[in-house]
């Protein structure tokens, strides 16, 4: 375990997770420190969104406890997280279909905080995102898959945040786009901004990131800098095929 | 010839009665679109509009238009603090418990004014009741052209609220995605609530610019509810420009039946548009399917 430095940005303690009834995720901990490209990585159903769900307001933990930037956040709202600056590019991206993709690049940089620095902000994106700049005009739902992932990730690039968290960047993209849109992520987070990556394609994750965790039915499995993980025997059997 | 002036004369009046029904729809629309809230007491607000306009003219004098001016803020409030209050408790719930909630609300405001003003119609008479403009050999009865005029300013002033301004961006967006518009900050029942108060306010503003035309009584409500269905579903659900449209279909059907049918079902030739338009385009005159991402 490579223990980070300074405070983490994300502090993620013991949480006990669920639906209705039914717990789906038990005792999970994680830390992001500051510039870190962390993944979370898992097969089909062990829990990955739901964790970010909690991380972002969109459910309550049963238990445990979210800090983020130093504060208990347990409980929030997602507003109220973006308002934090935590930005998330979410499940399906989320996009607003109908309006421009300038509306929604826009809309990123709806809250006070980032909202004067919109045009400046505008013209770092489309640096970053150099395919949007000629869609401007044109609806959101026009785009392609991988124009729309893009455009998820500029819209929360927008809220100038302080830290990014993604669920399956990659879902739904041809094969050479997964590779393109990883490298994007470590771009991003090359710029400095700490991001919490979830992914199914275990492979990706681990070329891109610094460190990752392991998550199988809802409980942490392994966790570890990204090139040892790349390495261990379990997670070569069991995620890489080989 | 005198057919021809005579038809003329029924557009126009179709046209500017047609405003008001797309300025009713608006509203409707505005509500469903974003909270997807099928409002059963749309019609109540425009009651509450119209007795608002009564009292004022009775106790204070006042010009129906410049008491709309005056009592906005507080139809607005009154709204929006309604879906505060019961509405954004069942924002995850079903879709037949707001519809409950709404029928409930119309119940008891129709009441309301039914325990305060009794059961008797109310008219209003406004020193320009009869007045009359000729335009051509079309004349055209000034309350109703006002009433027209009105309505289609408050519905450009919507359409401007909506597309030009940040926080009209913010409603879109939470129409659009209601989760989306959390993730980049939009507090969206906070829009939820405004959404409400706007397009209710918008059913108050049809009352007050309807009283110098009509009677009021406290059931008038249920069918301008009626009449607000018609013009959304035929315009298609859920669009400014679809409202527009279907508020023109429904008022030109109600003036030209009267005058070439019958006048007496008036209210039904609506209706039968309405039922025609469904059997052919259930989509709307107007609809498109909804895309979604
Ligand atoms: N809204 C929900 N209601 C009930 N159960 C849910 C809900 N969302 C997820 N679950 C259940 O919770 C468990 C974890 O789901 P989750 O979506 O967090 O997994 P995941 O790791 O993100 O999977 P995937 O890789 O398929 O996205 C699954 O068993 C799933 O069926
Ligand atoms: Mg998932």
């Amino acid at each position: 375990m490579t223990a980070p430095k300074a405070k983490p940005i994300l502090e993620v303690d013991r949480l006990d997770l669920g639906y209705g009834e039914l717990q789906v995720v038990f005792e999970v901990s994680l830390e992001v420190a500051r510039g870190e490209l962390v993944g979370l990585v898992g097969g089909n159903g062990s829990g990955k969104s739901t964790v970010l769900r909690a991380i972002s307001g969109m459910i309550t933990p049963w238990s445990g406890e979210i800090g983020f930037d130093g504060l208990k956040v347990n409980g929030l709202k997602p507003h109220q997280m973006t308002r934090l600056g935590m930005a998330h590019v979410p499940m399906g991206r989320q996009l607003f279909p109908n309006l421009t993709v300038e509306e929604n690049l826009s809309l990123g940089a709806y809250l006070r905080r980032a909202r004067h620095n919109r045009s400046r902000n505008l013209e770092r994106v489309f640096e970053l995102f150099p395919d949007l700049v000629s869609k401007r005009r044109q609806p959101a739902g026009s785009l392609s898959g991988g124009q729309q992932q893009m455009l998820a990730i500029a819209r929360a690039l927008m809220l100038d945040p302080k830290m990014l968290i993604m669920d399956e960047p990659s879902l739904g993209l041809a094969p050479f786009l997964v590779k393109e849109a990883m490298q994007v992520v470590r771009r991003v987070a090359d710029m400095g901004l700490p991001i919490l990556l979830v992914e199914q394609n275990v492979r990706q994750v681990l070329l891109v990131s610094d460190r990752a965790y392991v998550l199988e039915n809802g409980r942490l499995v392994i966790d570890g800098p990204s090139v040892d993980l790349m390495d261990n025997p379990l997670v070569k059997k069991a995620y890489l095929g080989l | 010839m005198e057919t021809a002036v005579a038809l003329l004369q029924n557009i126009s009046g179709g046209i500017l009665i047609g405003g008001v029904y797309a300025l009713v729809g608006t509203g409707l629309s505005l509500i469903f679109g974003v909270m997807r809230v099928i409002n059963f007491a749309h019609g109540e607000f425009l009651a509450v509009g119209m007795y608002l306009a009564l009292v004022g003219h009775a106790a204070f004098g006042l010009e129906p238009y410049l008491a709309m001016l005056l009592v906005a803020p507080l139809g607005f409030f009154v709204a929006f603090s309604i879906e505060r209050l019961v509405l954004s408790r069942l924002v995850d719930s079903p879709e037949q418990s707001t519809l409950l909630a709404t029928l409930g609300l119309a119940l008891i405001l129709s009441n309301a004014l039914l325990l305060l003003f009794g059961a008797e119609p109310k008219t209003m008479y406004v020193s320009y009741a009869t007045a009359t403009v000729n335009l051509g050999r079309v004349t055209l009865s000034i309350p109703l052209l006002l009433a027209g005029f009105v309505a289609t300013m408050i519905i450009l002033a919507l359409y401007l609220f909506l597309t030009k301004t940040e926080p009209g961006r913010a409603v879109r967006a939470t129409a659009e995605n209601r989760l989306g518009a959390e993730l980049v900050g939009i507090n969206t029942l906070a829009v939820h609530s405004v959404v409400f108060g706007l397009g209710s306010l918008i059913a108050m503003a049809a009352g007050f610019v309807l009283m110098p035309l009509l009677f009021a009584i406290p059931t008038v409500g249920a069918g301008f509810t009626l009449k607000a269905f018609v013009v959304t579903v035929l315009g298609g659900m859920g669009s400014i420009s679809g409202a527009i449209g279907g508020g023109l279909v429904l008022g030109l059907a109600e003036v030209l039946g009267a005058s070439y049918l019958s006048t007496g079902y008036r209210d039904a030739y609506g209706l039968i548009a309405f039922l025609a338009v469904l059997l052919l385009r259930p989509e709307g005159l107007f609809g498109r399917t909804i895309k979604r991402v």
